[in-house]
C-alpha cells in the first residue's frame, strides 16, 4: 500500500486517501459519524458490513444518490456526500 | 447488451478462482464476474495489492492466496471485476451491472461462488453509528490499513473475531476489551467432536495460537457475556454488558460485533433452488450434490455459499465444481473427472473434519437469537421484533406474509439483514422449528438498480 495518496471531497472537505479505499472508508477517515439518515425514521446511520450486504452506506457520490459507498472505489476528486432523504428505486 | 460463455462463475473468492482456473486450464471458455474491484473474495481481499510483510497476515496464508490468484490470472479464464449479478434465470441468462450499465450473459453452466456473510443478530442499539461488524473492521484493515485506537470494544463469538483481534493488535490497534458471548457450555458439548477434530490438528493449533496471542497481549477479556446493548444519542457512546448476574456500563466510541458467518443464500434462493436448515450451523444452506449441483438445471454452488467450511475447503470445492463443469460441457468424460477428483475429495474430507467441533464451540448463544420486543430487526424499514411477533401470531403467518404485512425485509437490503432473525422470531413465537417456517422468498432484482442502468439492456 505504498501508492501515492489522492484527494477526495467528503462533505466538501478535502481528505487524502489511498486509491484502494472505498468511498465508505474515505468517509470514516474523514471522521463522518453518520453517512445517511434513515428515510423511514430519520435516525442517523453509518456503514455496518462494508461488504455490500446491509445497504446502510447509501451515499451521494459524484452527485449520484444511493450508491453503495462500501462497494465504490475512490478516484481523485470524488465528491462523497451524506444522503439525507429517501430515494425511489426503479 | 448481451454476451455468452460456456462456464460462468459468479464470485472471485477462493472457490470461484479455483473453479475457473481448473475449468479454463482444461480448455473450457470461462468467464468470472465479481462485484469487487479485484480478485480474492472475503478472506483474500486485496491480495494483489498487499505486500507479504504486512503485519497481521500469516506468510503461509499470504503465499497460498497469492499463488491461487496467480494461477487464476494465468489460466485463460476471462475476468470481469466491478460486476454485480442482479438476476438469474432458469435458462441461465444472468443479468449483471457495472454500476452504470446493465447487461445479460448467457451461459451453459453457472457456478455460484458468492461466499458467506456475517450472521446478522439484531440487538439493542445495533443501528447506532459507531457500531459495525468485525468483518467490516477487517475489510477496512485489509484494504485501508485502518485499525481502532481508542474506545473500541469487540463483542460476540467465532473464529473470525479472534483472527481479527490478533491482526489488529499486531498492526498496532487498541481495544478496551473483548466481550466474549461464547457460552461456556459449548466447549463441553464440543468435546464429543474432539477426536474427529484432532484429525484437523493444524486448524485447531492455529485457532488456539490466535486466542492465546490475544489473551497474552493483556487486552481485557470478559467471558461468558449474556447480552450487550449499544447506547448513545445519535451515535454510540456506551456499551452495556450483561454477565452472570449484573449489567456493567462502559464508555465506548466503537463497537465491533460478530456472531459467526453463514452462507449468503440470496443468490441461490432467488433461483428457487431447494434449501435446507443446517441445524449444526444454525443457518439455511442450498441443497447440492457432491459436485455442488443444485436442483436448478445447469447451476451449481461451491465454497462458503454452500455451507461454511472455510477458505481451503472452498478452493477444493471450487476445483471439484470446475471438473464437473468440464464434464457437463463434454470437455472431459466422467471417468477423467472422477480420477482427477479423487485426491481433491480426500483433501476436502480433511478440511471438513474440524467443522462439527467449530460449529459446536461457536454455536450462537440461544438467548441472542430472539431479540426483545423493542429491538429494531429490519434496519431498512425500521420494524421491531414486536411487530414481527404480533404478525406471526395473527393467523399463524409465515415469513412471506409477515413481510407483506409489516414491510419487514422490503427495504434496499431486501431482507439480507433481517431475514434470518425474522425466521427465528416467528419460529420461536409459534413454537415450531425454523425448517417449518422457512425464510423470505427472494425476488429480482437482487440489488436495486437505477432506470439508467436498466435502459442499457435495450441497447444492441
Ligand atoms: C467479512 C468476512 C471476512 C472473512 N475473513 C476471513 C479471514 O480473514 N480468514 C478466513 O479464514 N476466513 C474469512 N472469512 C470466511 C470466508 O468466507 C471464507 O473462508 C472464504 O472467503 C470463502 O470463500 P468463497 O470463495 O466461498 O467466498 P468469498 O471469498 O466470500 O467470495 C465470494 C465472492 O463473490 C462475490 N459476490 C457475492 N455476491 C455477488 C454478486 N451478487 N455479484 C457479483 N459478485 C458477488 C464477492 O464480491 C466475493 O468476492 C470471512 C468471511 C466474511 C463474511
Ligand atoms: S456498509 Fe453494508 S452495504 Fe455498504
Amino acid at each position: 500500500m505504498s501508492q501515492e495518496l489522492i484527494t477526495v471531497y467528503v462533505e466538501g472537505t478535502p481528505v487524502s486517501v489511498s486509491p484502494h479505499d472505498s468511498a465508505a472508508a474515505a468517509a470514516l477517515k474523514a471522521g463522518l459519524a453518520h453517512t445517511r439518515l434513515s428515510p423511514v425514521s430519520g435516525e442517523p446511520r453509518a456503514p455496518y458490513c462494508m461488504m455490500g450486504v446491509c445497504f446502510e452506506c447509501l451515499m451521494v457520490i459524484d452527485g449520484v444518490p444511493s450508491r453503495q459507498a462500501c462497494m465504490v472505489r475512490v478516484h481523485a476528486g470524488m465528491r462523497i456526500e451524506r444522503q439525507n432523504e429517501a430515494k425511489v428505486w426503479a | 447488451m448481451s454476451s455468452a460463455c460456456d462456464f460462468l462463475v459468479i464470485g472471485a473468492g477462493p472457490a470461484g478462482m479455483a473453479a475457473a482456473a481448473t475449468a479454463a486450464k482444461l480448455g473450457v471458455s470461462t468467464l468470472v464476474v465479481d462485484e469487487q474491484p479485484a480478485p480474492g473474495g472475503q478472506i483474500y481481499r486485496g491480495v494483489e495489492q498487499r505486500d507479504a510483510n504486512k503485519p497481521g497476515v500469516s506468510h503461509d496464508d499470504w503465499a497460498r492466496c497469492a499463488a491461487l490468484a496467480q494461477e487464476f490470472r494465468a489460466s485463460g479464464a476471462r475476468y470481469q471485476p466491478n460486476t454485480q449479478v442482479w438476476q438469474l434465470e432458469k435458462n441461465r441468462k444472468v443479468y449483471v451491472s457495472d454500476g452504470a450499465k446493465a447487461s445479460c450473459i448467457t451461459a451453459k453452466r453457472v457456478l455460484i461462488a458468492t461466499g458467506a456473510m456475517e450472521r446478522p443478530l439484531p440487538f439493542p442499539g445495533w443501528t447506532l453509528p459507531g457500531v459495525m461488524t468485525v468483518g467490516a473492521a477487517q475489510i477496512l484493515y485489509k484494504t485501508s490499513g485502518w485499525v481502532p485506537h481508542a474506545g473500541a470494544w469487540i463483542a460476540g463469538s467465532g473464529p473470525l473475531l479472534w483472527l481479527y483481534a490478533a491482526q489488529a493488535l499486531e498492526a498496532g490497534g487498541k481495544f478496551e476489551g473483548i466481550l466474549d458471548t461464547t457460552p461456556k457450555a459449548n466447549y463441553v458439548h464440543a468435546l464429543r467432536h474432539g477426536i474427529n477434530a484432532l484429525r484437523a490438528k493444524e486448524y485447531l493449533d492455529r485457532g488456539m495460537a490466535l486466542q492465546q496471542s490475544v489473551r497474552k497481549s493483556g487486552v481485557r477479556i470478559i467471558d461468558d457475556v449474556n447480552a450487550i446493548e449499544a447506547k448513545g444519542d445519535g451515535a454510540l457512546n456506551r456499551v452495556h454488558v450483561h454477565t452472570g448476574r449484573h449489567w456493567q456500563d462502559m464508555p465506548a466510541t466503537r463497537l465491533l460485533v460478530h456472531q459467526g458467518i453463514v452462507p449468503n443464500t440470496h443468490t441461490t434462493r432467488s433461483l428457487n433452488a431447494a434449501h435446507r436448515w443446517d441445524k449444526a450451523q444454525h443457518a439455511f444452506a442450498p441443497v447440492a450434490d457432491a459436485w455442488g449441483n443444485l436442483d436448478a438445471e445447469g447451476y451449481a454452488v461451491a465454497g462458503d455459499g454452500a455451507g461454511i467450511a472455510g477458505a481451503e475447503a472452498a478452493a477444493v470445492q471450487g476445483r471439484l465444481a470446475g471438473l464437473e463443469a468440464a464434464r457437463a460441457l463434454g470437455v472431459i468424460d466422467a471417468a477423467q473427472r472422477d480420477q482427477q477428483a479423487m485426491p481433491l475429495q480426500a483433501e476436502l474430507k480433511q478440511h471438513l473434519a474440524i467443522r462439527p467441533f467449530l460449529d459446536q464451540v461457536f454455536a450462537p448463544r440461544a438467548g441472542l437469537l430472539t431479540p426483545h420486543d423493542d429491538v429494531l430487526v429490519c434496519r431498512c424499514e425500521c420494524i421491531t421484533a414486536k411487530q414481527i411477533r404480533e404478525a406471526a401470531m395473527l393467523a399463524g403467518m409465515g415469513p412471506n406474509q409477515v413481510k407483506a404485512f409489516t414491510r419487514c425485509g422490503m427495504g434496499p437490503c431486501q431482507g439480507r439483514m433481517c431475514g434470518m432473525a425474522a425466521t427465528e422470531i416467528i419460529a420461536h413465537a409459534r413454537g415450531v422449528s425454523a425448517t417449518d417456517i422457512g425464510v423470505f422468498n427472494v425476488r429480482p432484482p437482487l440489488k436495486p438498480l437505477s432506470l439508467a442502468e436498466l435502459a442499457a439492456l435495450q441497447a444492441p
